[in-house]
């Protein structure tokens, strides 16, 4: 059975995944907008920054998250002149972390969304007097709404399943950084099977449940697809 | 023709094979991250004296055993315990009456910052620290080994709230080195050099604050019949293995 | 109180280069007429504010939309027009009401269904609006378009080539519509199109665009009838007089019409005596006699007057002749014309073969 620190273990990993999708989509919007329309030369630099985590072994990432956001990393340096503690250890500290690392999940999905929306419905809500935010939440959000699913549903799972960087920069702290995969490993490489397969279970468990509801309700929307 | 080139190359191949196989053979073995410095040293040192080469992975001891006892490769094992190597023999995955402590681990409470650890390790109940780093006690010995000093202490109850726990002994140190946490329990042989913490701080704990961290090797099954794995557990108990091991601030087992 | 619509652009891409000066009739419609790649979308996508010219000069009914001297840009959302699109391109996750009620919300006017009654009649879509334009055919598609536009009460109404993505049965479905809202429409139309028979039918004033130039501007008579433009040697050369219907003669079929410089008789229309109508008469359908034949299959002999002779494509001649203040085209062979020694002023009669009714 779970015991009670696979519980908090369980709520703090839902909690690092919810808070960084909101985090996601509130910087990967505008940045997948950016990105889906703009000419300008540094568009592939940053599209490949962006894309660097997917590429990166996640220890290796977290190993330089570890440095950066020491107090002599740049990171650290800017939290300390803030005047707020280091990150690494702490609660803001992975999601930080996974947001890092779970971008480019988000960002692409919305950015292929953005980009197939093309100019022309743009076009027909600013002659209909549409400024261009409203344009964007009118038109383009609703348009791209599968791309939103999708960037959430990568998203979130991606946060929730994601263990290299949190084990190098988490310290395994319970209530903080201690994550579900964080203690599926610590029971596991205790030779703690039984206690890891019920964990694990929870977890594929719940995890097959949300993207089961997110699969039935992008279903069930009217098709969208855009009209020639 | 054809055939005549290609059954050619097949001699020559079994000859290779063969031929290492007989006068100097490669071995695989599986070293506990403590023991990742000084037994890079030792290979170097085996494969000049013997002709035969080791072959090194490093990782923690926990996740080796899994391994090994799934079926993993390695024909020696340096484990960072005297449990794992235990179980393996439990396993009958091991050659009978191979296994030996090769080294005493010692514990160090180190700092990078110079004149912060003193050598009486006051700066535990006194210092203002917000992380203290060790390895996973559920995971590594070295782990276990510092909740022993605590507890001796009588600080665990205070300092458990401040743990940051490393995987293994080597992401402790990383804690550490990159000064996340301002110190923390890691394995002398991580921080020494020809015989001296050479960076930061450091107190080096007392054998009797913690049960000892018995270091201990065994010859597995799988390398019963590689000459070069036998020769490996000899050479790790001669004289230039012995010295480069205490080089590193080890202990050698009585 | 109608003050003319001024229109000056010049852009300078690598590829292309637009450089006009227009000034429009604030009533009726106006058709840019070109082959693609003239650069007459790129003109309406400028009215519009969808493209900004390096240099521009935009004026609609006294109001400054466009001075690049002054830096003066008003993008799209503010400028009160209508724009239809090529292909309708109304929002696929939209009811045919919401994107009717899109532009609406967004005037503050109270949306009330009755304000769009109208509208909704004079383009026969009152029937669609719980559906989601994916239901719906080409053509339809294309009048919600129209309805989306008309909705917004514009200024203007800017429509890029409405039809061309429509096959022939649909473009018949649209055109009386077209027409109708000529007629119903008190406020300017640009409209850029490539088909003579639009232009025949809708134009009130012609823009011919060729290159990124305007080559001629005016009135649909005089423009299609200028001798200076390769239109007037084209097969489909032709010109279009407006007319009614006075009298129908039932016995042998016919209707006849009254224009400018007289009466025409037409294959019978179906329509009430007093119907305003338009007659697009083909230049190759026109012939030329020095004197009034007494005898003759062709019904519509006409006498008329020689004001300008030009050498056409192929060893022909084009005629252009006035009828009273109608002008009228007529394409002959050089022989013929040679013939009968036509020169300008010369007072001739056109014999007119056939007639078509264009609304």
């Amino acid at each position: 059975m779970l015991a009670n620190a696979d519980l908090d273990a369980l709520f703090l990993t839902f909690k690092v995944a919810s808070i960084s999708t909101v985090l996601m989509l509130l910087l990967g919007t505008p940045l997948a907008w950016w990105l889906a329309r703009t000419t300008c030369s540094w568009k592939s630099a940053i599209n490949a920054i962006v894309a660097l985590p997917l590429v990166l072994p996640p220890t290796v990432l977290g190993f330089y998250l570890l440095v950066l956001m020491g107090p002599s990393g740049l990171i650290g340096e800017l939290t300390t002149w803030i005047g707020v503690d280091t990150l690494p250890f702490t609660f803001p500290g992975i999601v930080l972390a996974s947001v890092l690392y779970s971008m480019p999940f988000v960002v692409q999905p919305l950015q292929t969304a953005f980009a197939s929306i093309g100019e022309q419905p743009l076009e027909a809500a600013a002659t209909l007097r549409a400024g261009p935010l409203d344009t964007f939440f009118s038109v383009v959000v609703p348009l791209a709404k599968p791309g939103f699913l999708t960037a959430i549903i990568l998203g979130f799972t991606h946060t929730v399943g994601e263990f290299g960087v949190v084990l190098m920069i988490g310290g395994n702290i319970p209530d903080k950084t201690r994550v579900v995969s964080m203690q599926i490993y610590n029971h596991v490489e205790a030779l703690e099977y039984n206690e890891a397969h019920w964990l694990a279970g929870c977890l594929l468990l719940f995890s097959f449940t949300v993207l089961l509801l997110l699969y039935t309700v992008s279903k069930t929307q009217p098709n969208v697809q855009q009209l020639k | 023709m054809q055939t005549s080139r290609i059954s050619r190359l097949a001699i020559t191949l079994a000859l290779l094979l063969f031929g290492q196989a007989s006068w100097s053979a490669t071995v695989l073995v599986a070293v506990a991250a403590n023991f990742s410095k000084p037994m890079t040293e030792i290979a170097g040192e085996f494969e000049k004296a013997t002709g035969h080469s080791a072959k090194l992975s490093f990782g923690s001891s926990g996740k080796f055993v899994s391994q090994l006892k799934s079926g993993g490769p390695f024909e020696v094992f340096l484990s960072a315990d005297e449990k794992g190597p235990e179980k393996l023999e439990q396993a009958g995955l091991t050659v009978p009456t191979t296994r030996f402590v090769y080294a005493l681990g010692k514990l160090v409470l180190w700092s990078t910052r110079i004149g912060y650890v003193d050598d009486q390790g006051k700066i535990l109940e006194t210092g203002n620290f917000k992380h203290l780093a060790l390895a996973n006690p559920k995971l590594a010995p070295y782990g276990i080994a510092a909740v022993d000093v605590l507890k001796k202490m009588k600080l665990f109850e205070k300092l458990q709230p401040l743990f940051v726990q490393g995987e293994n002994i080597a992401q402790t140190y990383h804690f550490i080195s990159t000064a996340n946490a301002e110190l923390g329990f890691v394995a002398l042989s991580q921080v020494i050099e020809k015989g001296k913490i050479t960076n930061g701080s450091g107190w080096i704990i007392p054998d009797n604050l913690y049960t000892p961290i018995r270091q201990t090797a065994v010859l597995m099954k799988k390398g019963a019949k590689n000459l070069g794995a036998a020769a490996l557990i000899d050479y790790l108990k001669s004289k230039p293995a012995l010295a480069i091991i205490k080089t590193y601030g080890y202990d050698l087992a009585k | 109180m109608t003050q003319p619509i001024i229109a000056r652009f010049k852009l300078d891409y690598d590829n292309f280069k637009l450089d006009i000066d227009l000034a429009l009739p604030s009533t009726g419609i106006t058709i840019l007429f070109g082959p693609s790649g003239s650069g007459k979308t790129t003109i309406l996508r400028c009215v519009a504010g969808l493209q900004k010219a390096q240099h521009g000069f935009l004026q609609i009914n006294g109001k400054l939309w466009q001075d690049s001297e002054k830096n003066l840009f008003l993008p799209t959302h503010k400028r009160p027009l209508g724009y239809v699109f090529q292909e309708a391109n109304l929002f696929p996750h939209l009811t045919v009401s919401g994107n009717l009620q899109f532009g609406l919300k967004r005037i503050k006017k109270s949306c009330n269904a009755n304000d769009l009654q109208p509208i909704l009649e004079l383009l026969g879509i009152d029937h669609l609006l719980n559906r989601l334009p994916e239901r719906l055919s080409g053509g339809e598609r294309q009048r919600v378009a129209i309805a989306r536009a008309l909705a917004l009460d514009p200024e203007i109404l800017l429509m890029d080539e409405p039809l061309a993505a429509l096959d022939y049965k649909r473009k018949q479905e649209i055109l009386p519509f077209l027409s109708r809202l000529h007629q119903h429409l008190a406020i300017p139309v640009l409209y850029v199109t490539h088909s003579q028979q639009e232009v025949a039918q809708l134009a009130d004033t012609l823009v011919i665009i060729e290159d990124g130039k305007s080559l001629a501007v005016g009135p649909i008579s005089e423009t299609l009838s200028r001798l200076d433009i390769s239109l007037t040697q084209d097969r489909e050369a032709n010109t279009v007089w407006p007319a009614t219907i006075i009298e129908h003669e039932i016995d042998y079929h016919l209707t006849r019409v009254d224009f400018i410089g007289g009466t025409l008789s037409l294959p019978m229309i179906d329509a009430a005596i007093g119907t305003k109508l338009r007659v697009q008469i083909f230049a190759r359908d026109v012939s030329i006699t020095l004197d009034l034949p007494n005898t003759s299959s062709i019904l519509n002999i006409l006498p008329a007057r020689i004001i300008e002779l030009s050498d056409g494509n192929n060893g022909q001649r084009v005629v252009k002749l006035e009828i009273e203040k109608q002008i009228l085209l007529a394409h002959i062979t050089r022989k013929s014309s040679l013939l009968l020694n036509l020169q300008t002023d010369m007072s001739v009669y056109v014999q007119i073969k056939g007639t078509s009714i264009v609304n």
